[in-house]
């Protein structure tokens, strides 16, 4: 088994050389896991602040379910995606299946929960500390929320930066929706899997290596980001 | 700014707070005016911190009633502010923290940037205007947290054990803004388990215990000659150590 140094070789000269299809894979891997991120956050943020927050009958079994879905299969959210916009489904209309447009709806659905759950989390513990300070000073429950999204900003981050580990990495839901047309819709994840099936492994590993090192450079610098804001603002 | 007609006073109607079966509050009325400075004393568990949170509005009376005389129909959430033992801070600057509390009270966005650095001129914290509220020191919280509450311009001001865990300095400068903040015309309430603060800046005091209103005099008298047996023995068993 010597295909891990054959790996790291290639994928150095695939990296130092910028092969073009390498790059066009790379890119769109970036594009549609970030979009998804940013649209995941900008609904799920809000969503777990107000969960946090409000009182309503059933609240708990939201956030049972909730943290359950943090778990959904990629492959079923790719296939009931699939089932919505395929030509004779409900959205069927916008012709968006198999583009990179299907690609990000699928990943902001699969990734919505875990942002919406953790963020929950980290507005909870935070409400709980400065309850009775924010009603003190006049605060509502909206507007505590909104006080208690910023001010929770760097635990928050780490709640995005799962939701994106988790859209990089997937490969069911991407696949199912995008269809893995090379030059359109082939992202490092479904690369890598049918690369491996068709026994190209040097190149598959190639692709996993640099998607590991993106992921791991994005993480430290977030964690840094984390580090250097908390020791500034405590 | 002209002030509207007083809120006060703060008739307390047999008020009481009952929770895990336990009176906390225990049937409490009087009736706390303008003017003097308000002081609860009483041991630890005596309701203090409790009562202090029903005449806020964080807390709802299990029965009875409290009733702001001068109010009518006016809203009082706004006319009244509270320190906490505990000051909590915004991730943001000092500054920042005491605007944030005028933009929740409506104030104009021009006018807070000025009324916010007045605030903590008066509580001597003008050269830590741009400082991390929850970076500072306990002490600095706390002056911190009487110059965000003064700011509101609150004609109540209630203070819940705010040296509590404070040195000896930080303490001396907290009542410092207190007295500032008295001599402003605003209405002090104030529960404290330091007999010395509470001869310090007390007026009157209330005290506490077990939940109930035992006894209410002017401080001068209350410490002199203590009408209940309970407050005797509490004022005998406390003094030494203060």
């Amino acid at each position: 088994m010597n295909d891990l140094p054959e790996a790291f070789r290639h994928a150095a000269m695939l990296v130092a050389t910028g092969d073009p299809g390498l790059v066009e894979i790379v890119l769109l891997s970036l594009r549609v896991s970030l979009t998804a991120v940013l649209l995941a956050a900008l609904l799920g943020l809000p969503v777990g602040a107000a969960i946090a927050v409000a009182q309503f009958p059933g609240r708990r079994a939201v956030i049972v379910v909730l943290n359950a879905m943090m778990g959904l299969p990629p492959v079923v959210v790719g296939l009931v995606i699939y089932l919505l916009l395929s030509r004779s489904g409900p959205l069927g209309a916008f012709g968006i299946l198999f583009t990179p447009a299907a690609m990000v709806v699928a990943q902001t659905m699969l990734i919505l929960p875990i942002i919406a759950a953790l963020s929950r989390q980290a507005i909870e513990d935070a409400w709980i500390e400065y309850q009775e300070q924010l009603r003190s000073l006049g605060a509502g429950r909206l507007s505590a929320a909104f006080t208690l999204l910023w001010d929770a900003r760097f635990s928050l981050l780490t709640a995005v930066l799962a939701g994106f580990g988790r859209a990089a990495a997937e490969v069911g839901a991407v696949m199912i929706v995008g269809g893995n047309i090379d030059g359109v819709t082939r992202v490092m994840t479904t690369a890598i899997a049918l690369e491996t099936s068709k026994g190209d492994l040097p190149l598959a590993l190639g692709l996993g290596v640099i998607l590991i090192a993106l992921v791991v450079a994005l993480n430290a610098g977030a964690y840094l980001t984390k580090e250097i804001a908390q020791r500034r603002y405590g | 700014m002209r002030a509207p007609a007083s809120i006060l006073p703060l008739a307390l109607e047999s008020i009481s707070f009952v929770a895990g079966g336990r009176a906390i509050v225990d049937a409490i009325s009087c009736e706390i005016g303008a003017g003097a400075r308000t002081i609860i004393v009483g041991p630890n568990g005596a309701g203090k911190s409790v009562l202090m949170r029903l005449c806020h509005g964080l807390l709802q009376p299990t029965t009875g009633r409290i009733v702001w005389r001068g109010a009518g129909t006016t809203p009082v959430g706004r006319r009244q502010a509270m320190v906490f033992q505990r000051p909590v801070m915004l991730r943001r600057s000092a500054l920042a923290n005491v605007e944030y509390a005028l933009a929740l009270h409506d104030v104009p966005y021009r006018g807070r940037r000025a009324l916010a650095q007045t605030a903590l001129e008066r509580v001597g914290l003008a050269h830590l205007a741009g400082r991390p509220g929850r970076v500072m020191s306990g002490g600095e919280q706390q002056r911190l947290a009487i110059a965000r509450a003064w700011a509101l311009r609150p004609e109540v001001l209630f203070l819940d054990e705010p040296t509590a865990s404070l040195d000896p300095t930080a303490t001396r400068e907290i009542e410092a803004a207190i007295a500032a903040i008295y001599a402003t015309g605003t209405k002090i309430v104030m529960t404290t388990h330091n007999l010395g603060q509470a001869r310090r800046l007390g007026d009157e005091i209330l005290f506490l215990h077990q939940g109930r209103l035992v006894e209410r005099a002017p401080a001068e008298r209350f410490f002199t000659t203590p009408a209940t047996v309970e407050a005797a023995a509490f004022i005998k068993g406390e003094l030494p150590w203060t």
